[in-house]
């Protein structure tokens, strides 16, 4: 058998695998909080919550409404972005005045309310959720077996951080949401309806989250505290790669991802603690974080 | 301020006395560790404008290092709570040192992230029997001499301890150094450009702070005699901010109100759900003791909706607005 550093080529591939599904979980998040902290300037706590919504709505979905992997796909994803939108028109909009750490304990309060209700209602007990028809099995590569469903995440969730990055980036629509995120005053005076802008921002931002918790339903137990652990270390993501570009957030996700898998295979014991003590050498040598700017 | 005072005096007063009415001293002593614990976050949130959210890091690890003390190590109780504080203030100074390189709402998501990286490390390390946590720690004796396994003796060790670390908070807050922090907070480039070291006045907040926590958490290691991961999670994190927010962000009263207001919820939040079902008659609140997350995200929503100014904020703009002064 072939090894690298006297571990074998399969067991490190399939690590580097899971550490791109896990990745792709962070790039999907980080994106988000991203988008909405480009608009709103408040950290979105709330994140972890919406995401654990998402696979819960899709195991909700099959277990009491036979609706299977591919219509909660799409529904769960709306569904938290409807049920976004009206947390931001309801509550969170009347905090922008204010210090923008209002908002962070505001959406604080609403993960504990969420995730305490789910809690209530289907305790604490990881639900299984299998893999679709489609994408079970696997493939032989020769050099390691990929499973089929692992690619299928990293693919979706790389095409949706792709078209992302191109709404906002080469779109008019996504060149009005960069004029927002630099000058908001400035962008209503041209008129554009910028609160409305920011409200379909956010709920695009946590139907990202909800994907990601559909995407991660198959492979992860699905339970009401699934998202809190993750939402922290998203957070560390976001400090390495500061919140300032696009790109930026999604490639810091994935390098993440891959950092913790390799060293899952080196390491073990340090896997749940790595990205944290990358925080923290970043923190040293260059603040701002790999792609942010100082402001 | 004299208002102030007299109104502390008469706290000292009836927490002094509270034992002879019946009041349970275990009980107290918790609100009092925990009155501690937030009035050592709002010395940082509400004095240096800086809002940690990892502060259970404090009180977690400061409880674990005065339990392996005690009850591993045998030390007398005075340098085993010492060794808590100086443990939190140590560590204060390494996630402060970091946290303090960015501001707003990065250095909350920074102390967030470092508290979670201890939590794991306590979570995997053998000193601190993981999901068992450290158990039957001895309380000792004080001073050699008087023991501590009585609860009143107990209860007035903490009480003046906890006098203590208060009036130590206020002399702090009405200090030069108390001044600069104030400064540093409204306007930190002012502050520096004057020729003020605003990382080296955030650094030493945050130390301070740190190590007030940490008595919190020695305290209560030594009252409850154990030491568990629930200490050093993030829930308790929040935990401490909502106490200081309900109490009020930036009075020296604000955070022993709101730590007197959760803990007591947290404990009587079972019987005050059987009353509500039986008063109206839904029988889902007789199931409140289980969804104390509910009922916590709950005051916090409506806390930072419309109570933002705390119980004491609140208290005194009334008193202000009946003497006809202007609001502040």
């Amino acid at each position: 058998m072939t090894t690298v550093f006297g571990v074998p080529v399969a067991a490190l591939a399939a690590q580097l695998l899971l550490g791109l599904v896990n990745g792709s979980f962070y790039a999907l998040l980080s994106l988000g909080l991203a988008v909405i902290f480009g608009l709103l300037n408040i950290i979105n706590f709330s994140h972890g919550a919406l995401y654990m919504m998402g696979a819960m709505l899709a195991w909700i979905g099959s277990e009491y409404f036979g609706l299977g992997y591919w219509p909660m796909l799409i529904l769960a994803p709306l569904l938290v972005g409807i049920f976004g939108i009206l947390f931001e028109r309801l509550l969170l909009r009347h905090l922008y005045g204010l210090d923008h750490l209002y908002g962070l304990l505001l959406t604080f309060g609403a993960t504990l309310l969420i995730e305490g209700t789910f809690r209530s209602f289907y305790g604490v007990s990881g639900q299984p959720y299998p893999v679709p028809e489609l994408l079970r099995g696997s493939a032989d590569l020769g050099f390691m077996v990929l499973p089929i469903y692992r690619a299928w995440v990293v693919a979706v969730s790389l095409g949706v951080c792709l078209a992302t990055w191109f709404v906002i980036e080469r779109t008019s629509l996504g060149a009005r949401l960069r004029a927002g995120t630099e000058n908001a005053p400035l962008t209503k005076a041209f008129g554009i309806n910028v609160p409305r802008m920011i409200t379909l921002t956010y709920g695009f931002g946590v139907a990202l989250a909800a994907l990601a918790g559909v995407l991660a339903a198959p492979v992860l137990q699905v339970q009401p505290l699934m998202g809190s652990n993750l939402i922290i270390v998203v957070f560390a993501v976001v400090v390495i790669g500061g919140m300032g570009s696009i790109a930026g957030s999604i490639a810091t996700g994935l390098l993440l991802g891959v950092v913790e898998g390799l060293t899952r295979v080196f390491y073990p014991q340090a896997s749940s603690t790595v990205v944290f003590v990358v925080m923290a050498i970043v923190l040293l040598v260059r603040p701002a974080g790999l792609f942010g700017r100082e402001q | 301020m004299n208002a102030r005072h007299i109104g502390f005096g008469v706290l000292v007063l009836l927490a002094i006395a509270l034992p002879f009415f019946g009041a349970y001293p275990v009980f107290v002593m918790q609100v009092l560790c925990f009155a501690l614990f937030a009035s050592a976050f709002n010395l940082l949130l509400g004095f240096a404008g800086l809002l940690s959210f990892g502060h259970a890091a404090f009180l977690g690890s400061a409880a674990y290092c005065t339990g392996y003390a005690l009850r591993e190590l045998g030390w007398p109780t005075e340098a085993g709570l010492l060794l808590g504080v100086v443990a939190a203030g140590a560590l204060g100074f390494v996630i402060g040192s970091l946290a303090i390189r960015r501001s707003g709402i990065y250095f909350a998501m920074i102390t967030l992230a470092l508290a979670q990286m201890l939590y794991f490390i306590f979570l995997q390390a053998p000193f601190t029997h993981g999901e068992d946590g450290l158990q039957g720690i001895p309380r000792g004796h004080l001073l050699g001499v008087i023991s501590l396994e009585n609860d009143l003796a107990l209860y007035y060790l903490v009480l003046a301890i906890f006098v203590g670390a208060y009036l130590l908070i206020e002399r702090i807050v009405h200090s030069p150094f108390g001044q600069l922090l104030l400064a540093v907070r409204d306007n930190e480039a002012r502050a520096v450009s004057l020729g003020y070291a605003a990382d080296r006045i955030k650094l030493l907040a945050f130390v301070l702070s740190a190590a007030l926590a940490g008595l919190a958490g020695a305290l209560k290691a030594l009252v409850l005699g154990f030491a568990s991961l629930t200490d050093a999670h993030w829930s308790t994190s929040g935990l401490v901010i909502l106490m200081v927010l309900v109490g009020g962000v930036g009075s020296l009263l604000g955070p022993l109100v709101g730590a007197l207001i959760i803990v007591g919820l947290e404990n009587k939040i079972g019987d005050i759900g059987a009353a509500l079902a039986e008063m109206t008659g839904i029988s889902w609140f007789s199931g409140l003791g289980e969804a104390v997350t509910i009922v916590t995200g709950l005051i916090f929503v409506v806390c930072v909706m419309a109570f933002r100014r705390g119980v004491i904020g609140e208290w005194t703009a009334w008193l202000q607005r009946r003497r006809g002064g202007l609001p502040s």
